[in-house]
This record gives structure tokens, C-alpha cells and sequence, in this order.
């Protein structure tokens, strides 16, 4: 059973498609373990998580997936040089102390990296700001400012700036609509940075 | 009940009870020990629940912590008590002996039959005592994996422990990878700290320091080091609980009283509760099995065996492995558990790790902490899926 929220739903099945069968997964942040079951059961991947929350950890080994309780920003480092073939942070890298040094761990541990994240440049996000002078509430980003896990948003534009700082090759990059639907994202994508509600990239390192 | 403490032998005639196991292995069968010495004979009682399938694929291994023994369901036939893990283990409970054929066998210097410092040294006629030559945690698991030799088991589905327990699970998947398919080790560390070898070496000296001890020959003197083996269990026992814990249940409170006696006597309800812990504990344990067992525990460093490096302990593990601590547990506290996960991720194993939130301290694993059946539970069903046993009541 994927995500309750159905743009989100969407978002799971639209990454799961870019992950072949079998494929060895490690996706960062699983929640209640949503994405990797579905890879699990759909897919016959080898899928393991790590989330932060307790209550996500017990309801993932109580369903039988292998996720360990951990931290995106201290644990990564474990993890050896491309030991699976997929590391997803779905809906995670805002929440992260170090956007930067987590990207640089997925990009190490492995060879094909998935990152899907709300986008701030949504027009909706700059209108409500623009009119009402207060931090945006919107249905992504549905947080009051000083309760919100989201640290470190960031914009469309601002992800492709920091993949070319990193040594990030883009190898997909999807604009993930208000309804969950989404559409390859067209450069330089001034556009989807203002219509798009989220991104989903699909990240290899570049050789150097 | 004789003021010295009865090794199973004496205990098998009870009428009616079921007291499991026994085996001496053969002369030309020993132990061969950590210590270059070798054991031998060597004697290993079990007790076992369920029934090995025909496969013998469901056989699940219980390793028993410091204090424990072979019986971890039912009834125990020495103190009349539950079972250690009898919250865990039996018909409908996550280690469900509908579905698994669960061991548990006393482990090597032990004092409920297997071979231990309490037992009669068949070449002398006489107890072992401090002749019995000193054990570790590999040592433990030697034997067990003798006894699976012995009972025709090729592969273990699970092993699961907790405290030593667990200890001797990492070993069983650092020595034997191939023989065990899922591990459970809880509440537990891959080596002992510094500060609980400290907590250990007082409740030796607890011992050691009780005149009935007669350098270790007690039982040929006729005499029960009983008040230095109390008070190693006191000291011991609070290390398994928490400040919370030991709040929650006792408090300030009086014991028995309405005011401070100004005297010696017990006055608090937690005095007392400690008390009364190390009496019960001398009528089923053995002083110099306390002190090779404790000892055994703190020789435990799965890392040094391998260069250091624990991650290279687990290179060739298939092992599934769940690994679980306790927010309150201060003895084997979660950061152990995250060396070894971190170990385990380094060595590309299959791992999941859950930190369960009480106040109940290291003792937590043998409680009733209901999100731990539920998910230990999920874990072991997995696995049992993933080995083709059957669904729970299918």
C-alpha cells in the first residue's frame, strides 16, 4: 500500500517506474516504508530503508522490510562506495542538516540517485508570500514556519545549481504537477520553476 | 530445600516435570576451548519446545543471558516461575512453537546440567570448582553448534538473545554465517564496556570476599558463599533497571512502616525489593558459575577476533539480522547496537534496527513491551516467508 495522500501516491509509482526489477535500494527517509514495499512486492527488489522516526521504523520491521532506525545527515557514512544500485530521498533532502554532504553520500553509495523534493519557486509559494508578507502555507508545503521539519527549501532552480556543484550528472529531471502528474522537465526550466509543485531527478555521479 | 543450591541432576526425579535434556558427548568429542585448553567430557542440557519439521528448517536457537538457563517457556521446574522469555515464546507468540522447533541449551559453565564449575569433574570424582577451566562467549557457542551437530540440525531458521544472549547471536553469525538464516540479538553489544567489566569484577568481589567461598571449594568444605552471591545480584540487579523505573515502582516509600527507624533495618520498599532479589537468586545459581559466566561476558570483543574491524566479523553474513535496543537500557546502551548496525551496513548485510522507548532499563527485552512483540513479531514472520515455514496459524 503506497502513501495515503494521492499526489504523493503518484509520486511513489512515478519513481518506482524509474527503478528496474531486482534492483538493490536503499531509500532514505521511508516513512512507513511505502516505496520500498511496493519495490519489494512489485519489483522483487532488494529494498532497505532508514527513517528517523521511531513509529516509521517499528511499522517497516513490523511489516517485515529491513530499515534501520537512523540519521540522513551522520549515517550515510557507513555505508560502502556504491553498494546499491538505487539511493532514493524521497521528500526528504529539505528536512536534512546538509542538503550538500547527504547528496554527496547518495552519489557515493549509489550508482543511480532518485531525489524528489517540493519545489518553493511554485507560483502559488512566491504569490502567498508576495500578498500576504507571511511565510507560505501550501498543500506540499502545509507547515507552520516554526513547526516545520522543511530547514532547508529550496527552489527547481536552486537544485540544479547545487547538482552542478556537486558533481551530480542529471540524467531525468520530471516537474511533478499540483494533481501528482508529472512531465519531463523541459531546459532551462525557467517554467516548471514556476508551475511545477515538486521535482523528481534522477541523479548519476559524473565522472571526474 | 538444603542451603546449597541443587544441580539439575537432583532435580529429575521431580515427579512429573519436564526437565529436558542431557547429553555427554564422547571422550573423543571435546571442547576445545579460547583458552587452548579442552574440555572434555563435556555434558550439555536443553530443554526444547515444538517439533522439528521434517526439513529441519525450523529449528529457532534461544541463547540465555547471564542468569538465565534452558528454560525459557513454561514453567520452570527449579523455581516454579515463568519461564525467562515465556512472554515471547509458546503456542500464538511471536517465537511461536506451533511454527518453530525452539532450543535452549544451558550454556558451557553454567550450573543447570551442562558442563560447569558445579558439576562433578568425572576424572576426580569431585566438583569442578576453579579447576573448571575458564569459558567465552565463543566458547558457549561451540558447544551449542555441537548440539545441533548432535541433533542432525544443519541450519538454524533464528537465533535470538538478549544481554549475553544476544552476544552469543553475533557470535553464531560471525563463526557459523551459513547456519543461521535470521538473528535476533537484543539489548545487547559486540563487546563489553569497560563499565559494565567494572559492575562485574564488584559482584565477583562481592563474592570472592564471603568467607563460605573457601577459595571456590565451597561445596567440598560443606559451606554456601550465599551473602557475597546476594549481594553480587543486588549490585548486579540495579544495573538492569532504570533511575525511572526504580522511581516509578518504589519511590521514597517506606517499607512495611510509618517512620525512618534510625536504624539499619530496611526502612525503604526499594531496600527491600533488592534484598529480597539476592535471596531468591542463591537458591538457583551457583557463586563460581556467576563468576565464570560474568567473566566470559567480559572477554567479549566479536571485533578483536577480526582484526579490529567488526564489519569484517559479518563479511560473508546471508544472515537477515534485526537488532533492537531499549531508550533506557544504560548497560548495553543503543550506541552498541548502532556499532554493530554500522558494522553490518559496512559489510552490505541485511539489517534492521529498532530502538524501543521505555523506562524499564536493559531488562526491558524479558518485559512485556507490547511494540516490541508486534514488531519482533513482523520480523520473524518475514523471515519465516522468506524461508518458506508456514504463516502463523495456517
Amino acid at each position: 500500500m503506497l502513501a495515503k495522500s494521492p499526489a504523493l501516491r503518484k509520486e511513489l509509482l512515478r519513481i518506482a517506474e524509474m527503478v528496474p526489477a531486482s534492483s538493490r535500494v536503499l531509500d532514505v527517509g521511508c516513512g512507513a516504508g511505502e516505496l520500498i514495499e511496493h519495490l519489494t512486492r512489485a519489483k522483487g527488489a532488494d529494498a532497505r530503508g532508514i527513517e528517523l522516526s521511531q513509529a516509521g521504523v517499528n511499522a517497516c520491521v513490523a511489516k517485515g522490510l529491513s530499515v534501520i532506525q537512523g540519521d540522513a545527515d551522520t549515517d550515510l557514512a557507513e555505508y560502502p562506495a556504491q553498494s546499491f544500485d538505487f539511493a532514493i530521498l524521497s521528500q526528504t533532502i529539505q528536512a536534512t542538516h546538509r542538503p550538500r554532504d547527504v547528496l554527496d553520500q547518495l552519489l557515493r553509495i549509489g550508482r543511480r540517485v532518485i531525489v524528489s523534493f517540493p519545489n518553493f519557486g511554485f507560483w502559488k509559494v512566491r504569490l502567498k508570500l508576495a500578498l500576504t508578507g507571511r511565510m507560505p502555507r501550501t498543500g506540499a508545503l502545509d507547515y507552520a514556519w516554526h513547526e516545520t521539519p522543511n530547514i532547508h527549501l529550496c527552489t527547481i532552480a536552486d537544485f540544479v545549481a547545487l547538482t552542478q556543484e556537486t558533481g551530480a550528472r542529471v540524467e531525468r529531471a520530471l516537474a511533478v504537477e499540483e494533481s501528482g502528474e508529472v512531465r519531463e522537465l523541459s531546459a532551462p526550466g525557467y517554467w516548471d520553476n514556476l508551475t511545477a509543485e515538486g521535482a523528481i531527478f534522477l541523479l548519476t555521479r559524473r565522472a571526474s | 530445600m538444603s542451603t546449597l543450591f541443587q544441580p539439575l541432576s537432583a532435580l529429575s526425579a521431580a515427579a512429573g516435570e519436564d526437565v529436558g535434556h542431557r547429553f555427554t558427548f564422547p571422550a573423543a568429542q571435546p571442547l576445545k576451548l579460547d583458552s587452548g585448553e579442552t574440555l572434555s567430557p563435556l555434558t550439555i542440557a536443553w530443554k526444547t519446545y515444538g517439533t522439528l519439521n521434517a526439513e529441519k528448517s525450523n529449528a529457532f536457537l534461544l541463547c540465555h543471558a547471564l542468569t538465565g538457563d534452558q528454560y525459557a517457556a513454561g514453567t520452570h521446574p527449579v523455581t516454579g516461575k515463568p519461564g525467562w522469555w515465556s512472554s515471547m515464546v509458546g503456542p500464538g507468540l511471536p517465537i511461536d512453537t506451533n511454527r518453530f522447533f525452539v532450543i535452549c541449551a544451558n550454556v558451557v559453565g553454567g550450573c543447570m546440567g551442562s558442563s560447569g564449575p558445579h558439576e562433578v569433574n568425572p576424572a576426580t570424582g569431585a566438583p569442578y570448582g576453579l579447576s573448571f577451566p575458564v569459558i567465552t562467549i565463543r566458547d558457549m557457542v561451540r558447544a551449542q553448534a555441537m548440539l545441533l551437530d548432535h541433533l542432525g540440525i544443519a541450519t538454524l531458521f533464528c537465533a535470538a538473545g538478549g544481554s549475553m544472549g544476544g552476544m552469543q547471536v553475533l557470535q553464531w553469525a560471525a563463526s557459523y554465517p551459513e547456519r543461521v538464516f535470521a538473528a535476533l540479538p537484543l539489548a545487547t553489544a559486540a563487546r563489553h564496556s569497560a563499565q559494565n567489566i567494572a559492575f562485574h569484577e564488584v559482584g565477583r568481589q562481592a563474592i570472592m570476599a564471603d568467607p563460605e567461598w573457601n577459595g571456590g571449594d565451597y561445596i567440598a568444605k560443606g559451606t554456601n558463599p550465599k551473602k557475597g552471591l546476594a549481594v553480587a545480584r543486588m549490585a548486579a540487579h540495579i544495573t538492569y533497571l532504570s533511575e525511572a523505573a526504580l522511581h516509578r515502582k518504589f519511590g521514597r516509600n517506606l517499607q512495611n512502616r510509618e517512620a525512618l527507624s534510625y536504624r539499619f533495618d530496611a526502612d525503604f520498599q526499594v531496600e527491600s525489593y533488592l534484598r529480597h532479589q539476592g535471596l531468591a537468586f542463591v537458591d538457583r545459581f551457583d557463586a563460581n558459575a556467576y563468576l565464570y559466566i560474568t567473566r566470559a561476558m567480559d572477554y567479549f570483543d566479536l571485533a578483536a577476533d577480526y582484526d579490529g574491524v567488526l564489519a569484517n566479523a559479518f563479511k560473508s553474513a546471508k544472515t537477515r539480522f534485526c537488532i533492537a535496543s531499549f531508550t533506557s537500557d544504560w548497560l548495553f546502551p543503543t550506541a552498541e547496537s548502532k556499532k554493530v548496525v554500522h558494522a553490518l551496513n559496512a559489510a552490505g548485510a541485511n539489517v534492521s534496527f529498532v530502538e524501543f522507548a521505555t523506562d524499564k532499563g536493559h531488562d526491558a527485552f524479558l518485559l512485556d513491551v507490547p511494540e516490541m512483540f508486534q514488531t519482533l513479531s513482523g520480523f520473524i514472520d518475514a523471515a519465516a516467508a522468506a524461508r518458506g515455514l508456514p504463516a502463523k496459524g495456517a
